[in-house]
């Protein structure tokens, strides 16, 4: 029953919609998009779209939550129903509640929680329409929300996954190299700081795999992070009206 | 009370005594710090499960049971078993957890579960078809923490590992497109891998293993890696806040790949005892 599928990568080391290994999907971000959010941003890679908005810090619900020595985080991602083929269950999925937290522990990791002390800070991410790597942009999305919305980090952070797809490590998988390939290890860092700080893996990989994976993921973190000071600045030096078209 | 990873005061107290232990090669239970607490290991405990196994891995107590039941294939996987994992911490195992449907700890430890056993490719789930996209072997893999003194995750996997490799599922047959189970016969399950994950504590530029329950609310992060053998990952999972060091990742995949060796050849020596296939 082997079915025949077209190769994921060609001979000349191109994968299926032409880009190199090492080249990740067109991406867009921008900050400020959401009017009655503290901060917001909106990012796309390849297909993949996605809004991130934070509100607070404010008072903690319910009370006995609150932290007499910092702010607490809280973070919803959420994938809308028809962001995927055929129509997602509108709830939460066991995946979106696990997704939710190793990016709420990715970003307790950069902010500065202690400046808040009993109060909340909540992040919404939502994804519009999936496409592969949405863990990782709903985070780097989230993380230019924070800072959009004035609350004190360490650190930028940003994410993207790697993959390894018939054999070869490659940047930013599509869907269809994720569905198909042996491999889908999203990471996010934070560059100034020299930190992981999220990782999880799918599939398997060998050490020096994961190294090469590793590095991979790093050149693609730093062209993100660059484009997230690049929306913060054009934000913030005044060149968007926050609610114009 | 705290959550799972939100450090109270005291422990920036303990953090750095468990910093200035880890330096001198020890820890506050006089282990080292890339030595795992007491490993007990007993299988085949519950009758009524297809397999089943119980794991003590120093104060944590994991039980864990595999069921089988014919089913219809996911859409997306019409020539494949199904497996389905779920882990409930409950509130008996300690005052960190409370009653209630499983929350996000639980789903992520039964996601780790079900990542190292699917990703390692440890069962061959395209021999557990019957009839193609319609019939098909779904393994229910239960996970139970009954005792809890930190790192649920790594017993955990070796006790469904460990019930998975020992589970005995009834032979089935099929007539006129019915699929008919001959209760007399059973047969052990088509295992390839024998996944295992070690729990890996890191504080500064130092790490330990296997964190107990008190070293959890002091160390900075924290990294699960599941290896399907002794060369190959198969999952991660960094599960806690915080960050990880570019500088100590080499060290964490070095020292878990050798964990995980150790802890594969004490699952071996049980299962060779009581006859899983090799």
């Amino acid at each position: 029953m082997e079915k025949v599928e077209q190769r994921l990568i060609t001979e000349d080391g191109r994968r299926i919609d032409g880009r190199a290994l090492d080249e990740m999907r067109p991406v867009r971000i921008e900050a400020g998009v959401l009017d009655r959010s503290d901060g917001s941003a909106y990012i796309e890679m390849g297909k993949t779209k996605i809004y991130a908005a934070v509100y607070g810090p404010k008072e903690a619900h319910p009370r006995h939550l609150a932290q007499p020595h910092k702010a607490i985080l809280n973070c919803r991602y959420h994938m809308a129903s028809f962001s995927v083929e055929g129509r997602k269950a509108p709830g939460m999925t066991r995946r979106e509640i696990e997704l939710s937290k190793v990016i709420r522990e990715a970003l307790e990791s950069i902010v500065i929680l202690e400046e808040f002390p009993r109060s909340a800070i909540d992040i919404f991410i939502e994804v519009i329409q999936a496409d592969a790597g949405t863990r990782t942009a709903g985070l780097t999305a989230a993380s230019l929300a924070l800072a959009d919305a004035g609350i004190p980090v360490l650190d930028l952070c940003a994410g993207i996954a790697v993959g390894k797809v018939e054999g070869r490590i490659v940047l930013d998988p599509s869907e269809e190299e994720d569905k198909r390939g042996e491999a889908d290890m999203p990471v996010a860092m934070a560059p100034r700081l020299g930190s992981i700080v999220l990782l999880q893996l799918n599939g398997r990989l060998n050490s020096s795999e994961f190294r090469e994976a590793l590095s991979l993921a790093k050149k693609g973190i730093d062209v993100l992070y660059e484009l997230q000071r690049k929306a913060l600045s054009k934000k913030f030096s005044g060149l968007t009206q926050i609610g114009e078209d | 009370m705290y959550r799972i990873g939100e450090k109270p005061y005291p422990s920036k107290i303990m953090r750095d005594k468990l910093y200035e232990l880890i330096l001198r090669g020890e820890r506050l239970d006089g282990r080292r710090p890339y030595q795992y607490r007491p490993l007990e290991l007993k299988t085949s405990i519950i009758e009524k499960t297809d397999g089943s196994a119980m794991v003590n891995l120093g104060g944590t107590k994991i039980v864990a049971g595999v069921k089988t039941a014919l089913g219809q294939p996911y859409p997306d996987t019409p020539d494949q078993g199904n497996i389905v994992v779920n882990a409930e911490l409950l509130p008996l195992a300690s005052s960190f957890f409370e009653p209630g449907p499983p929350d996000e700890r639980a789903i992520e430890l039964a996601r780790v579960v079900d990542r190292c056993v699917r990703e390692s490719k440890m069962i061959e789930l395209d021999k557990l078809v019957y009839v193609h996209g319609r019939t098909v072997l779904v393994i229910y893999i239960d996970v139970y923490v009954l005792d809890y003194d930190g790192n649920y995750f790594d017993p955990s996997v070796l006790a469904a590992v460990a019930a998975l490799a020992t589970a005995k599922i009834p032979l089935y047959e099929v007539r006129n497109g019915d699929v008919i189970a001959k209760t007399e016969s059973r047969f052990g399950l088509p295992v390839r891998k024998f996944p295992v994950s070690v729990t890996v504590g890191l504080i500064g530029d130092k790490i330990l293993v296997d964190p107990t329950s008190l070293e959890e609310s002091a160390i900075d992060t924290s990294i699960v890696l599941g290896w399907s053998d002794d060369d190959e990952m198969a999952a991660i999972q960094k599960n806690l806040q915080g960050l990880i060091r570019f500088d100590t990742i080499d060290e964490v995949i070095r020292v878990s790949r050798e964990k995980s060796v150790e802890l594969r050849t004490k699952l071996m020596e049980v299962l060779g005892r009581v006859g899983a296939p090799s």
